[in-house]
């Protein structure tokens, strides 16, 4: 029987030997991939799904923070969400990012991205409709000359002696067969975990970059910060949730919920729906609002419409879905400018990445985490291709690092279903992500970790049922690093919440840093920013 | 979730087996694609945008499937729809004049 574990060490269907390998096609690996590219590199780009369509952008759209050079407007930018963010953002980062997006847009618009225009005759380039935007960095990829291998899931990453990252391996899961590219550095860009909530275009997002990398040794950030959840029609996909800050919230009979906001109030959304009663949203605008947010975005009205309903008028319910690490911030540890991690030759960007350095402690769903992605992806591709040209020619026996469900065991095979609805039983539920209370969290960790000690005994998944083995897996480790992150902040700071810590302590200013697989562990480093001032752009 | 591919409409291009993200579709020999795993889908609606024919529905339920009918569908205009608003069908993107968009800018 042909399984992932045999699948590499035969040979594999397709194979190719390159300078900069990205894993992941939204935002963050397309702009990596070109920036790599630009500087001459050789490049592929492997996506799960298909670029162009794959991740959280595609089908959403998303505001970008673009600001232009003006002193006193970035100021006000970066201030705006620098409490908010708990004080753990870097404002060195923040002024790069708000730098380098300013450029990355602007580029966008010379591509042709068609911007509407505004009041002033100007065009806007705050914001981007998910399928322009992607449509037209998949196009800008094939043209910067770059191979990209669609419905391609990265299985695991190939490390040379040293210990350095020398490419990966995967499925053609639409082909039933194995691809392997060997690559002088590798570019981590396959977003966050939602855990298979069906947040819009999130079920792609299981962690999978967070595990391979780990597997390596790359350490995380900020995994405590993961306990974002996102506004929806009941039974809805379309996690966008800007407009309900035009709703009012009841309860069924019509009654006002007491606190219920989508900014600021969610935690008591969230507090009902728990019980299992329904919460109800009416947009209240008025005729020339209605006219623009439809026009806005047309996404949000789609279930509406086609379930008959007038948000305006008709109250409907709505449910909140969890989004964890995509709209949380935290990710795989970086160690430079360049977006390195721990580990030679690995980068990271975009939503795999910690976003605390742009946003801190609070969520960096939508313009943060649109301009983290584009400018953390170019950061990345530029370093992956500068580091692949010095190891460039040297000779690396690559050896396949993947572990747990890769790997030859006693016998038997990871039950991918059951393991994964074992896991979204411990995540999904309000009152142990997004409430988070020391006696909920051990428990869960309890089960998390003695399911993680029965997998590690476990044969190699067939070829088929791998990717989604390795799924479970993913989110297997990444509730594990959440929630002993989770416990090392005893506070709430930003988006966590701890019942049983409900005030800020000034003492853990500190980022929590996370690791391991077998023995997760965790300890803290420094904040880069100043603890008390006005930030200065 | 995707409910329906209309055999009237869809010419078997198969570019949605290819653009669908989480791999709905299987491409079938000689005719139409097929929804061959339907629980994969995420209801992103991103089959319906790439869909140059008008050919595929997705129901707003992500959590369980929905009874419909390809008549149904057509009478209330619902194919092609979702294109059309994004902007990917013949026309473009229609914009409100830029004041009446101004609105929504805090």
């Amino acid at each position: 029987m042909v399984t992932a574990s045999t699948g590499f060490s035969a040979d594999t269907a397709v194979y190719y030997e390159v300078d900069v390998l990205v894993i992941g096609g939204g935002p963050a690996g397309t702009w990596a991939a070109i920036a790599a590219a630009g500087r001459g590199a050789k490049v592929v780009l492997a996506d799960k799904g298909f670029c162009g369509t794959s991740g959280a952008t595609a089908p959403s759209g998303t505001g970008v923070w673009y600001v232009p050079p003006d002193p006193a407007r970035r100021t006000k930018a970066m201030n705006s969400r620098w409490d908010l963010g708990g004080r753990l953002a870097d404002p060195v980062w923040m002024r790069r990012v708000l730098d380098r997006t300013y450029q990355n847009v602007n580029h966008l618009a010379e591509w042709g991205y068609p911007f509407p225009t505004g009041v002033d005759g100007e065009e806007i380039r705050t914001s981007l409709d998910g399928p322009d935007y992607m449509r037209l960095m998949r196009k800008r990829v094939k043209s910067a000359g770059v191979r990209i291998l669609d419905h391609s899931p990265a299985l695991e990453l190939l490390r040379d002696a040293s210990g350095a990252v020398a490419g990966a391996t995967g499925i053609r899961r639409q082909k039933g067969d194995t691809w392997s590219v060997r690559a002088g550095a590798v570019v981590i860009a396959t977003g966050g975990c939602a855990f298979l909530s069906k947040a819009l275009g999130c079920n792609v997002l299981t962690g999978d970059g967070h595990l391979m990398a780990a597997e390596l040794g790359a350490e995380l950030s900020g995994m405590e910060f993961s306990s974002a959840y996102a506004m929806a029609v009941d039974h809805g996909s379309v996690t966008k949730t800007r407009f309900y800050e035009w709703a009012e919230f009841t309860y069924a009979d019509g009654s006002p919920i007491p606190g219920a906001a989508s900014k600021g109030g969610r935690s008591s959304i969230a507090k009902v729906l728990g019980t299992g009663q329904a919460v109800y949203a009416r947009l209240n605008a008025d005729a020339q609002e209605q006219v623009a947010m439809r026009h806005a975005q047309p996404n949000f009205f789609l279930p509406l419409n086609r379930t008959g309903v007038d948000p305006f008028k008709d109250r409907f319910p709505i449910t909140l879905r969890l989004e964890a690490t995509v709209r949380g911030t935290g990710g795989l540890r970086l160690v430079d400018e360049g977006c390195a991690t721990t580990v030679p030759g690995l980068y990271a960007a975009g939503d795999a990445a910690t976003r605390e350095l742009v946003c801190g402690a609070f969520t960096g769903g939508g313009s943060h985490n649109a301009a983290w992605a584009m400018s953390s992806g170019f950061w990345a591709g530029s370093s992956a291709s500068d580091h692949a040209r010095q190891v460039r020619g040297r000779s690396r026996v690559a050896t396949r690092s993947g572990q747990t469900g890769l790997t030859e065991g006693r016998g038997s095979r990871i039950d991918a279903s059951s393991l994964i609805q074992s896991v979204r039983q411990e995540v999904l539920p309000y009152n142990h992500t997004y409430h988070r209370h020391a006696d909920r969290l051990n428990a869960s960790l309890d089960r998390l970790d003695t399911l993680w000690s029965d997998l590690r005994s476990t044969d190699a998944a067939d070829l088929s049922e791998a990717v989604r083995t390795r799924e479970g897996v993913a989110m297997l480790a990444t509730a594990r690093w959440m929630y002993r992150s989770a416990l090392a902040r005893t506070e709430s700071r930003g988006m966590h919440k701890r019942e049983d810590y409900p005030g800020r302590d000034e003492a853990q200013r500190h980022h929590i840093i996370a690791g391991g697989l077998d023995e997760v562990w965790t300890s803290t480093a420094n904040v880069g920013g100043p603890a008390d001032e006005v930030l200065a752009a | 979730m995707i409910e329906l591919i209309s055999a009237s409409r869809c010419t078997a291009c198969n570019i949605c087996v290819t653009a669908c993200p989480t791999n709905v579709f299987d491409a079938v020999k000689g005719s139409i694609p097929v929804i061959a795993r339907k629980d994969d889908c995420q209801t992103c609606f991103m089959c319906e945008v790439w869909c140059p024919y008008d050919a595929l529905y997705v129901s707003p339920n992500a959590d369980g499937p929905v009874d419909v009918t390809e008549e149904q569908l057509e009478l209330a205009g619902a194919f092609g729809s979702y294109r059309q608003a994004v902007g990917w069908a013949e026309g473009g993107r229609q914009r409100p004049a830029p004041e009446i968009m101004q609105r929504l800018r805090g």
